[in-house]
C-alpha cells in the first residue's frame, strides 16, 4: 500500500502506437505526480494527442504499459479507468441539458439522485455556470460548452484530468480568460491535469512541468522556465520561443531574443560578455517591445526583443541598416544537441 | 445560377409535365373508385361511396391488406435490427472489407427485383422452406435494410465519434453508451428509414409473386383481379388505399429526415450503381 500511495498519477513506460506504417508515438516515457498541471506540447502530428488518448484507453498501444496509480491499465477499456477527458470539440451530448450532461457519468455509476443534484450544482458553481442546467449546449456560447465539458468531467472526481487542446476553439481574448480559469479550478480541486496543447505560451502559462513532443517522441521534460531557457534540442529551442539559433566552431548555439543586448555607440561591451557585431535588416515594432533581425558578420542572423521604454515607432523604425554590437552573457547562450546525439544518448 | 427567362419558363413547363404525367393517373384513378358506373369511361356517371363498402365487405382484398401489412411490418423489424447493426460496424470500426461490405449491403435495392425473388425463389424450394409470410418478409428485407442502413449511416457519419468515446470515458459500458447516446442520436434517421421500408414493402410486386407461394398480397391480389370486370371498382378503391398507405410514410420520413442526407429510396440504388 505504502507503494502505491507513492506511485505516480500517470506512469507511461516504452509507450508505442502505430497506424499502419507511420509510428503516432514512438517510445514515450514519463511520469505524472499527484496535483500536477502537466503539458503536452508540440506540433501536431508530433503524438502528443495520441498519448492523451492511450491514458484515455480509447487507443490500445502496440507496446509498453500505462499505470494509473500504480495499477496496470494498458489492456482496461476506457470506462474502467480513472480518468475523465476534455474533448477539443467538448463532445457534450446534443440532446440532453446541461444538468443531464454533467450528471451522466454519476447517472451511470449509480450515484443516489439527491446527491447527484449536490455535485452537479456543485461542478456548475466551480466553472461560473450556476443557473445554466436547463439549458441545451446548442444554446450556449463556445465558452460556455467548454466550461460545460470541464464541469462533466470533474464532477466525477477522476485522479486524473486528461484535457485535449481544450481551449482551441475559443477566441484569443477568452482562451487567455480559461487558462487563468483552468489554473485556478486546477488549484481549487487538486486534480492531476494533463493537457495537450500546441500552444507554447499556454504550455509556458499553465503547466508545472511540461513535455515537449517531435515526431511520437518526448524531446524535453521539465519545468516551464527550464524549458524555455535550456532547451536540450535544436527542436525545442525552436518550437518553444523564437528559433535564434547560430553556427559556432561547429556547433549549435542558441540565445533568447531578450537576452541580447544592442550596445549603443560609446557603450562600453561588459568585458566577461560575448559580443559581436552585425547590421539591422529588419525591424518590427510590436507595441510593448520592438523586435530587430540582425545579421551578423560571424553569419547567421539573431532575433534582437528589445523593450519599449524610451524608444518610439519612428526611432525603432529609423534603426533599419545600421551597423551594431550585440552582446550578451555567456551564461544565456547554450550549446544544443542534435538530434542524432539525443537519439544515441 | 441565374438562369434567363427562356430557361426559367422551359423549366417550369417540364417541371409541370413530369407532375402530370406521374399524377394525373393516380387522380384518374382515385376518381373512378367512386364512379357510380361498373364501367370506366368519361365522362363519370355520378359519385358513390358503394364501392368502398364492398371493398371492406371482400374477404380477398382484407386478407390482403392484412397480409401485406404483416409482412411490411415484418420486414421493417428485420431490417430495423440488421441495417442498424451493419450501420453500427461501417460507420464506427475499422476492419478489413468495410467497404465491400458496405457495398453488398446496398447492392440489393439495385439488383433487378425479377433476380432477387428468382434466386430467393430457388434457395427456398431448395432448403424445402414453404413459401408464406416468412418468407415475404425475408424477400422484403434485402432491401428494406438498404433503405435503414443508409439513413443510419448518413446520420452516424455526421455525428462525432467523439460522443461515444465521451461517454464511455464517464463510465459507461458499450451497451449503456447505445442507449443513452447512439440510439438517441439516431432515432429520427432510423424511423425515417423504417417508414420508407414499410412503404417499400407495402407496395412490392415483384419479389413478392416469387416468394409469397399462394398468399396474396395488397398489391399482387390488385395483379390477379385486375383482369375481372366485376371486380374492378373495388379493385380502384383498393388501389386508393394503396397510395395512402404508402404516401403517408412516406412523407412524414421526408420531413424527419431532412437533415440525415440519404433519405430517399433510389439515393441507395445511386449510391450502388455509383460504386460500381
Amino acid at each position: 500500500m505504502a507503494e502505491a500511495a507513492a506511485a505516480p498519477d500517470v506512469r507511461l513506460r516504452g509507450l508505442r502506437k502505430l497506424y499502419g506504417e507511420v509510428v503516432a508515438v514512438d517510445g514515450v516515457d514519463l511520469d505524472v505526480g499527484r496535483g500536477e498541471f502537466f503539458t503536452m506540447l508540440g506540433p501536431s502530428g508530433s503524438g502528443k494527442t495520441t498519448t492523451l488518448r492511450l491514458i484515455a484507453g480509447f487507443e490500445r498501444p502496440d507496446a509498453g504499459t500505462v499505470l494509473l496509480r500504480g495499477l496496470d491499465v494498458t489492456g482496461e477499456p476506457p470506462y474502467a479507468r480513472e480518468v475523465n477527458t476534455v474533448f477539443q470539440d467538448y463532445a457534450l451530448f446534443p440532446h440532453m441539458s446541461v444538468e443531464e450532461n454533467v450528471a451522466y457519468g454519476l447517472k451511470i455509476r449509480r450515484v443516489p439522485r439527491p446527491e447527484r443534484r449536490t455535485r452537479v450544482e456543485q461542478a456548475l458553481a466551480t466553472v461560473r455556470l450556476s443557473g445554466y442546467g436547463g439549458r441545451r449546449p446548442a444554446q450556449l456560447s463556445g465558452g460556455q460548452r467548454q466550461r460545460v465539458a470541464l464541469a462533466r468531467a470533474l464532477v466525477n472526481q477522476p485522479q486524473v484530468l486528461l484535457l485535449d487542446e481544450p481551449l482551441g476553439a475559443l477566441d484569443l481574448k477568452l482562451r487567455q480568460e480559461m487558462q487563468i480559469e483552468l489554473k485556478r479550478i486546477q488549484r481549487e480541486v487538486g486534480i492531476t491535469f494533463v493537457y495537450v496543447t500546441h500552444d507554447q505560451d499556454e504550455a509556458l502559462t499553465m503547466s508545472d512541468r511540461v513535455a515537449v513532443f517531435n515526431e511520437g517522441r518526448i524531446e524535453q521534460i521539465g519545468p516551464p522556465a527550464e524549458v524555455y531557457e535550456h532547451p536540450v534540442t535544436e527542436f525545442v529551442a525552436g518550437f518553444v520561443g523564437v528559433s535564434n539559433l547560430l553556427e559556432r566552431n561547429g556547433r549549435t548555439i542558441s540565445v533568447r531574443p531578450e537576452k541580447i543586448r544592442i550596445l549603443r555607440e560609446g557603450d562600453r561591451p561588459d568585458p566577461t560578455a560575448h559580443v559581436e557585431t552585425g547590421t539591422i535588416r529588419e525591424v518590427v515594432y510590436a507595441g510593448m517591445a520592438t523586435r530587430y533581425l540582425v545579421e551578423l558578420e560571424d553569419g547567421g542572423s539573431l532575433t534582437v526583443a528589445v523593450q519599449n521604454l524610451e524608444t518610439t515607432s519612428a526611432q525603432a523604425l529609423e534603426a533599419r541598416g545600421r551597423s551594431v554590437r550585440l552582446e550578451w552573457r555567456p551564461e544565456h547562450m547554450l550549446t544544443l544537441e542534435t538530434r542524432g546525439e539525443k537519439e544515441h544518448g | 445560377m441565374t438562369l434567363g427567362p427562356g430557361a426559367r419558363w422551359l423549366l417550369r413547363v417540364a417541371t409541370a409535365l413530369t407532375l402530370t404525367f406521374v399524377y394525373v393517373p393516380l387522380v384518374i384513378i382515385a376518381l373512378y373508385a367512386f364512379n357510380e358506373s361498373r364501367i370506366q369511361a368519361w365522362p363519370i356517371e355520378g359519385l358513390t361511396l358503394e364501392w368502398f363498402g364492398r371493398a371492406l365487405d371482400n374477404p380477398g382484398a382484407r386478407d390482403a391488406l392484412w397480409l401485406s401489412l404483416r409482412a411490411a411490418l415484418g420486414a421493417t423489424a428485420l431490417a430495423l435490427v440488421l441495417g442498424t447493426l451493419a450501420s453500427l460496424a461501417v460507420a464506427r470500426y475499422r476492419f478489413f472489407g468495410r467497404e465491400t461490405i458496405s457495398f453488398l449491403v446496398i447492392l440489393p435495392i439495385a439488383l433487378p427485383g425479377i433476380v432477387t425473388g428468382m434466386a430467393l425463389n430457388a434457395t427456398f424450394n431448395t432448403t424445402g422452406i414453404s413459401l408464406g409470410l416468412l418468407t415475404i418478409v425475408v424477400g422484403h428485407a434485402t432491401f428494406c435494410i438498404v433503405v435503414v442502413y443508409n439513413n443510419a449511416v448518413a446520420r452516424l457519419r455526421r455525428t462525432s465519434q467523439h460522443l461515444e468515446e465521451a461517454s464511455a470515458d464517464l463510465g459507461a459500458d458499450a451497451w449503456q453508451t447505445f442507449r443513452h447516446i447512439t440510439f438517441p442520436q439516431l432515432r429520427s434517421a432510423l424511423l425515417a428509414g423504417a417508414l420508407l421500408a414499410f412503404a417499400l414493402s407495402f407496395d412490392e410486386v415483384i419479389v413478392t409473386t416469387f416468394t409469397a407461394g399462394p398468399d396474396q398480397t395488397l398489391p399482387i391480389w390488385i395483379l390477379s383481379n385486375l383482369s375481372r370486370p366485376n371486380q374492378l371498382p373495388v379493385v380502384n378503391v383498393v388501389a386508393v388505399v394503396l397510395i395512402l398507405l404508402s404516401t403517408i410514410p412516406v412523407y412524414v420520413a421526408t420531413r424527419l429526415s431532412r437533415d440525415t442526407g440519404a433519405v430517399s429510396p433510389t439515393a441507395g440504388a445511386a449510391q450502388a450503381a455509383g460504386a460500381r
